[in-house]
């Protein structure tokens, strides 16, 4: 006697093929995705493995690990590969997952397109990091690399250039393939002003993706230029401009942190309705601060340049000003929709609730900073590195983390376990803060960023002590998260289609879902179909 | 949301191309990608008092003319070619897409040539750096849409595009205006404006 699941009889007919042929050749959006993650969350621990050299070596004044330019080496490799092959990619990779099951679709718009602009990413990540076997080292002018430290350096700061192109490309080309997806291929029903937030949300991040990047490409090609070719951009002895660099890194880098953001805000806004059981409060108002971000972020870029003095404050600081309304109405709206709500405190909600709690710091850290004089103090500070993890990991890596918990079930057709995930929840929300909060006032002193070594008598010893065990925990935390990761892909799938139940339209299929995604695709009558399903049925 | 609006949305959705549309969207990116030179060169010239800086011939607009001429010819010829095979006239189409190539690569060659006649090099000041660069690189995407536009005749050839069916040849051709309307935006900045 032969127990049969349908999953598995739907799969049969597929010629067979060597399982590592099938996913190196894959055009599914779903293993796609899967790769997304996978890539993704590897590159995560390189990073976060350098992030703890750096705490190590910041534990104590003197120097114990590395030399200095080894530190530099560090957090330029550790901010490169966070934003570029962690941060923005695991979100891109959700969105591979989600978008089209979400919208109702089969696929996404150019299935080919989708696994190039996948396959460029290792390439492009592993050639960043092959600097380290180059003659002096990797790039060590940090993510930012202005001129003139960019100029100089040896090959790893060529190999970073390069792989950035290629990082930069794959990320134009997904999100031509999202936006066209996302026009083009949405369910009957399945109209504009029903589509789920997070779709919303990688629709406003494609959107920048496509005309942001190549902002960054086209610095890169001339930094490349000036240290390849001789030319002189950003070298004033010839004529070039020394600023240049920053004005276009920044026209990319502001944009770039939205990309960074919107996803995260996407999932959020997906995650509290459902664990709270109301619907999300003015999905019209949501959509609309996405909009007005996403237009907006063009416009603030030189308030990362206040202390050049060749800057027009009251412009950028208005506008930086600006672009905190919209953001606060996203937090009236999740608020709101928690207002009265029955909440259920399942890991992802834990994390989508520590995201409000740590995003709402980061933001007000920043609208501190929009203001010129406040910036000349606290320029170059650890203010800022506080700061901008408050935004990236207290932000996006908790949504991230929500993300993973919500829709592990989805992808893998198992459920991660609750108490294991409540014990990651506490101990990255405790480590975290204890690691970067502490940073404000390490700024506010005056220690700077960037250096690897401080003076005893500084007054900076204990709070980078704190920082230091925090950063440990986090890491305990990540350990505790791959534990569970681990023990539940062990067990046999059992996860029911529906383990949350969620509003949108990937509910509505098997957990995991088969290669065309439906069996039968529910009707659209509102931007909660699956919820409009259970309720026709309970009437019934 | 009713009946009518709700066909109005589903049919928008359906008549637009998958390829057509990914186009349109890759050519904004690649605007920015342009823009952002623009945005350098403008930067750049107004730090510096005198323009093109000292050691800089004025750049002679003769042969860049023909250059222009060429480029905006091959916009014609293609955009007949995309009009023959909307009719469905797939012979037709064939020799203007020919011709467009030819043309294209006929841009190249005589840009290379203006290249060996320019006295500066990439080294030799901002200007040289300014110019090669931009050019450079818009050439390197007139050799792109060669390559594409050879792919979309090796289609025709094979019979594969008709009327009904040949979003290659439209996504090519938006594609191929494109990287002629940066080239007038080049001329103009380096031959016309440079003039004054």
């Amino acid at each position: 006697m032969a127990i049969v699941e349908p999953r598995t009889t739907e799969r049969a007919p597929e010629p067979q093929r060597h399982w590592l042929v099938e996913w190196l050749t894959t055009t599914d959006h779903k293993r796609i995705g899967i790769l997304y993650l996978g890539n993704s969350f590897a590159f995560f621990f390189v990073a976060g493995l350098f992030a703890l050299l750096m705490r190590t070596e910041l534990a104590a004044p003197g120097r114990q690990l590395v030399t200095t330019n080894g530190y530099n080496q560090l957090f330029t490799l550790h901010g490169t590969l966070m934003i570029f092959l962690f941060i923005l990619p695991v979100l891109v990779g959700f969105g591979n997952y989600l978008i089209p099951l979400q919208i109702g679709a089969l696929d996404m718009a150019f299935p080919r397109i989708n696994a190039l602009s996948f396959w460029l990413l290792p390439v492009g990540g592993l050639t960043i990091l092959s600097g380290l076997l180059a003659r002096g080292g990797a790039a060590a002018a940090g993510w930012t690399s202005y001129a003139p430290v960019s100029e100089q350096g040896g090959a790893g700061q060529d190999l970073w250039i390069v792989g950035l192109v290629v990082v930069g490309t794959a990320s134009i080309l997904s999100g031509v393939n999202f936006i066209v997806t996302i026009l083009r291929l949405r369910a009957p029903g399945m109209t504009m002003t029903r589509l789920p937030v997070f779709v919303w949300s990688m629709l406003a991040t494609s959107l920048l993706m496509v005309l942001a990047t190549p902002v960054l490409t086209a610095g890169l090609l001339m930094l490349f230029a000036d240290r390849r070719l001789g030319a002189f951009f950003f070298n004033p002895t010839h004529g070039g401009d020394v600023l240049l660099w920053q004005h276009v890194f920044w026209f990319f880098g502001h944009p770039e942190v939205y990309m960074l953001i919107l996803g995260a805000w996407g999932v959020v806004s997906e995650i509290l309705p459902v664990f709270s059981g109301r619907p999300l409060f003015g999905y019209p108002g949501v959509i609309l601060a996405f909009v007005l971000i996403t237009a907006l972020s063009f416009s603030v870029w030189a308030h990362h340049m206040f202390v050049t003095g060749q800057v027009e404050y009251p412009f950028f600081s208005a506008t930086t000003e600006l672009i905190s309304i919209p953001t606060g109405v996203l937090f009236f709206n999740w608020l709101a929709t928690l207002w009265r709500g029955r909440l259920r405190f399942e890991p992802p909600m834990l994390f989508a609730l520590g995201f409000i709690a740590l995003f709402l710091i980061g933001g007000v850290d920043g609208v501190w900073m929009a203001s010129p004089s406040m910036d000349f103090a606290i320029h170059d500070t650890y203010w800022v590195v506080a700061h901008i993890h408050y935004v990236l990991f207290g932000g996006t890596v908790f949504g991230v983390m929500a993300a993973s918990y919500y829709w592990f079930p989805k992808i893998t057709g198992r459920l991660l376990s609750r108490k294991l995930g409540q014990w990651h929840f506490w101990l990255m929300f405790l480590g975290f803060n204890l690691t970067f909060f502490p940073m404000h006032e390490l700024g506010l002193r005056g220690m700077p960023r960037r250096v690897a070594d401080y003076l005893p008598d500084a007054g900076w010893s204990f709070l980078n002590q704190l920082a230091t065990a925090g950063s440990f925990l986090i890491a305990v935390s990540l350990l505790v998260f791959l534990v569970n990761v681990v023990l539940t892909l062990r067990r046999p799938p059992d996860a029911p289609p529906d383990p949350w139940e969620g509003n949108t339209l990937e509910w509505a299929t098997t957990s995991p879902p088969p290669v065309h995604n439906f069996d039968r695709l529910p009707e659209v009558r509102s931007n909660r179909p699956v919820r409009d399903g259970r309720e026709q049925e309970v009437a019934r | 949301m009713n009946t009518v609006e709700l066909t109005r949305d589903e049919r928008a959705v359906r008549q637009t191309s998958g390829p057509v549309l990914g186009m349109v969207i890759f050519v904004a990116s690649e605007a920015m990608f342009f823009a952002t030179f623009f945005g350098a060169y403008f930067t750049i010239y107004s730090v510096n008092p005198v323009w093109p800086p000292a050691g800089f011939p004025r750049l002679e607009p003769g042969l860049a003319t023909v250059l222009t001429v060429v480029l905006v010819a091959s916009s014609v010829t293609l955009q007949v070619g995309v009009r023959a095979i909307r009719r469905d006239r797939t012979r037709a189409m064939l020799v203007w897409l020919g011709l467009t190539i030819l043309l294209g690569a006929g841009f190249l060659g005589l840009q290379l040539y203006d290249y060996s006649l320019l006295g500066f090099g990439v080294r030799d000041g901002i200007f040289g750096s300014l110019f090669y660069v931009m050019t450079g690189l818009h050439m390197a995407h007139v050799f792109g849409g060669v390559v594409f536009l050879v792919l979309v005749l090796a289609q025709g050839l094979g019979g594969q595009l008709t009327h009904a069916h040949h979003d290659s040849m439209e996504a090519g051709s938006i594609y191929w205006h494109f990287v002629d309307l940066v080239w007038i935006c080049l001329f103009i900045t380096f031959y016309v404006v440079g003039l004054s």
